[in-house]
């Protein structure tokens, strides 16, 4: 009988193993990152991660996390696996949000303090260059073919197009207030920017050739709720270019877009004050980081439905899921 | 026809473009320095550039902007007396200044913005009096500080907030402690306080500072607050600095200060971080090696207005950019968490105001509740149907 067990306890590991991955949560006041597992929602672990972790992502083969300690003025880059702090990378001061290079090399990340993007080489952890931007740099995208880095800067309200084979911004885009977040269509004809004091996403179409035109903007409205708490922030595209959501902060809702139309179709209501949103590698789930309520909403995507929270650290700010 | 459009469509593009490419602003910060007391606290000394280091930081901010855009930004600080102010302002008219940022008086600012006419925009970043927001407003002078109304409105919201609904008024004798009183009583009866017990804190004059002057203030104030009826907190109105520092601890009964000492109305502080203001905080703390003063706040935000109207529109003209500021479209992000703005009626801005214990940000006005069919920032200060200005109709 207990061999029989033992079986089944192997089977089921198996099983849950081909599904599950890992979600790691920065916690910007806890000073940690919590771990979940994709299957089964539970908390993992939780380990301290620096001062302020805000801005956290992984590399393409799944093992190495690399985090924003916000007030440690660097990047700390952990082993996915173990957690353990392998080494750090010289971001500049307060670094809040970066994005990687699809090839893991190199890492691009807004550097508020300075009006720079920095672009840190992941292998010699030295800095290739500095890119100056408008003022406070927040926002990080890069298109998938890898040619355009997109940096939103806060205070100058621009969407910067950095040419990354020669670090040139070669186009600007003047979006609504405080820019917070860009995120390229998975075919790379769009940009989706959000203005958190705005109120908006911007709708900009990328040509061919990369000249970005902005065409439209997407504008929230809910009944009994003051438009100026309808703050997008965290904004994610599935593949199919078939939705689209967006973190509405203070509004404790996520926004869902129709991808063709888009018409906002319907809010999602999650804890509070939600911030950044990650999808697994199916897109079967999306996870929203609620910095006021210290949990992690589960949105069903297909059904566009929270399923479930999941308590974390304190004050949880941005979302990364593990590669399959 | 397909084609001639999108012909037509670049045209215009380019057209734009070019446009948006040659703009060169001029802005003056214009700051009539007034004989003053020392302040009763050390802190409160004003630095030589009060005001100019935040319009010099909203300078960089606007031109790091206006280097993608094709702008160049030049600013003019000027202080001068009183008694060299009309002189001073003249000539600058007369070498073309056509935005002006003023941090001076009531009495002052009325006359310059009369001087100015209407080829001249105006920015307020200093004068609080009500009545220029409201009988007194002129259309050439839009106001970034906030109103005296508006700093009494978001004291009294708290207070009713926290339910302490019975008010305690100490009020100066100057006549700008007697308009800051009335500015409580005002908003006691809009937010459904009582003022219980009202009393004047006479000035008498004399030297603010003794070496030893704590051990008779310590038995002062005791006497002058005994016998007060129930009170839930002590409103101070003390626009002169005379007493209100003292209030906090020396009461006959022991009640929470607010107004002019302890709990604080205020539009900006050094210490304040919410919103990505701790940026706003280190760039501005680099640049001129010292804090940051509400009047700096308020004259880095005078100048990103323009910088903002300025991107918006890609022309220099003053009344252009005055238009820009007081339309729907003008929006302004200014570290309070939500867009800053303009009331059309009297060119007020409206703003969130902070609530300061002079080390946190303790709070922000408008309050949790308080609804306004606009924006939940027209509870604060001088609505539409209460002003009786009509130069911006």
């Amino acid at each position: 009988m207990k061999r029989l067990i033992a079986t089944c306890l192997t089977f089921s590991c198996l099983a849950t193993g081909a599904f599950a991955n890992k979600v790691y949560v920065s916690n910007e006041k806890g000073n940690t990152v919590t771990v979940l597992d994709s299957d089964s929602w539970e908390v993992l672990t939780e380990f301290p991660a620096g001062n302020r972790p805000r801005g956290i992502t992984i590399s393409p083969d799944g093992k190495l996390l690399y985090v924003c300690a916000s007030d440690d003025d660097m990047v700390r880059v952990f082993d996915a696996e173990s957690y353990e702090e392998l080494y750090t990378l010289p971001s500049g001061p307060d670094p809040e949000l970066f994005v990687l290079h699809p090839s893991g090399n190199p890492l691009y990340v807004a550097n508020e303090d300075d009006n720079l993007v920095t672009v840190i080489d992941t292998e010699t952890h030295t800095v290739r260059a500095g890119i100056p931007v408008g003022v406070e740099p927040e926002g990080m995208a890069i298109s998938p073919d890898a040619k355009f880095v997109i940096n939103t800067s806060e205070t100058t309200n621009m969407a910067h197009f950095i040419d990354t084979s020669d670090y040139k911004i070669k186009h600007n885009i003047l979006v609504d207030q405080r820019p917070r977040y860009a995120q390229y269509s998975h075919d790379g004809k769009i940009l989706y920017v959000s203005a958190e004091i705005g109120g908006t996403v911007s709708i900009i179409d990328i040509a061919e050739d990369g000249t970005p035109t902005l065409s439209d903007k997407i504008s929230f409205e809910v009944p009994g709720v003051q438009p100026e708490w309808l703050q997008p922030v965290g904004v994610r595209t599935t593949s199919d270019g078939k939705w689209i959501f967006v973190a509405l902060g203070p509004s404790n809702r996520v926004a869902v877009i129709d991808g063709q139309s888009h018409e906002v179709v319907k809010y999602i209501m999650t804890g509070q004050r939600v911030w950044q949103l990650a999808f697994t590698p199916d897109e079967k789930f999306l996870i929203t980081t609620n910095g006021n309520s210290n949990d992690v909403t589960i949105i069903d995507v297909e059904a566009q439905k929270a399923i479930k929270s999941v308590q974390v650290g304190q004050q949880p700010w941005g979302v990364v899921v593990a590669p399959d | 026809m397909r084609h001639f459009l999108s012909v037509l469509l670049v045209g215009i593009c380019a057209a734009f473009a070019t446009v948006a490419q040659a703009v060169e602003i001029r802005a003056t910060v214009f700051r009539i320095d007034y004989p003053q007391l020392a302040p009763i606290s050390r802190y409160d000394l004003n630095p030589d550039d009060l005001g100019f280091a935040g319009a010099l930081l909203a300078n960089e901010d606007n031109q790091t902007t206006g280097n993608f855009m094709g702008q160049t930004w030049t600013l003019d600080t000027v202080t001068t007396t009183p008694d060299e102010a009309d002189a001073v302002f003249d000539a600058l008219m007369s070498e073309g200044a056509g935005i002006i940022i003023t941090m001076a008086r009531a009495d002052d600012l009325l006359r310059l913005s009369d001087r100015a006419g209407d080829k001249v925009l105006l920015i307020n970043a200093l004068a609080r009096d009500t009545a220029l927001r409201d009988g007194e407003c002129r259309a050439n002078l839009l106001h970034v500080a906030p109103s005296d109304a508006m700093m009494a409105d978001a004291i009294a919201q708290f207070a009713m907030w926290k339910k302490w609904s019975d008010w305690f008024l100490i009020h100066g004798s100057n006549s700008a402690d007697t308009a800051l009183a009335e500015e409580y009583r005002r908003a006691a009866k809009k937010f459904g306080a009582k003022i219980v017990e009202q009393r004047e804190y006479e000035d008498t004059g004399g030297s603010r500072r003794t070496d030893t002057g704590h051990v008779l203030v310590q038995r002062q104030i005791p006497v002058f607050t005994q016998d007060a009826r129930d009170h839930d907190i002590v409103i101070a109105a003390d626009a002169s600095d005379v007493f209100a520092p003292y209030l906090p601890f020396n009461l006959w009964t022991p009640r929470p200060v607010m107004g002019s000492s302890g709990l604080r109305p205020v539009t900006f502080h050094a210490a304040h971080e919410a919103w990505g203001a701790t940026q706003f905080q280190r760039r501005f703390e680099e640049l001129t090696n010292r804090r940051v003063r509400e009047e700096d706040y308020q004259a880095w935000l005078a100048l990103r207005v323009i910088g903002e109207a300025v991107t918006r529109t890609g022309e220099a003209a003053p009344g252009v950019l005055r238009d820009y500021a007081l339309s729907d479209a003008f929006e302004l992000a200014a570290f309070k968490g939500q867009k800053v703005t303009f009331r059309q009626w009297n060119g007020q801005m409206r703003q969130p105001i902070l609530l300061y214990d002079d080390r946190i940000t303790m709070s922000v006005s408008p309050q949790e509740g308080y609804l306004h069919q606009r924006s939940p920032l027209d509870s604060l200060g001088l609505d539409m149907p209460e002003s009786a200005c009509t130069a911006f109709n």
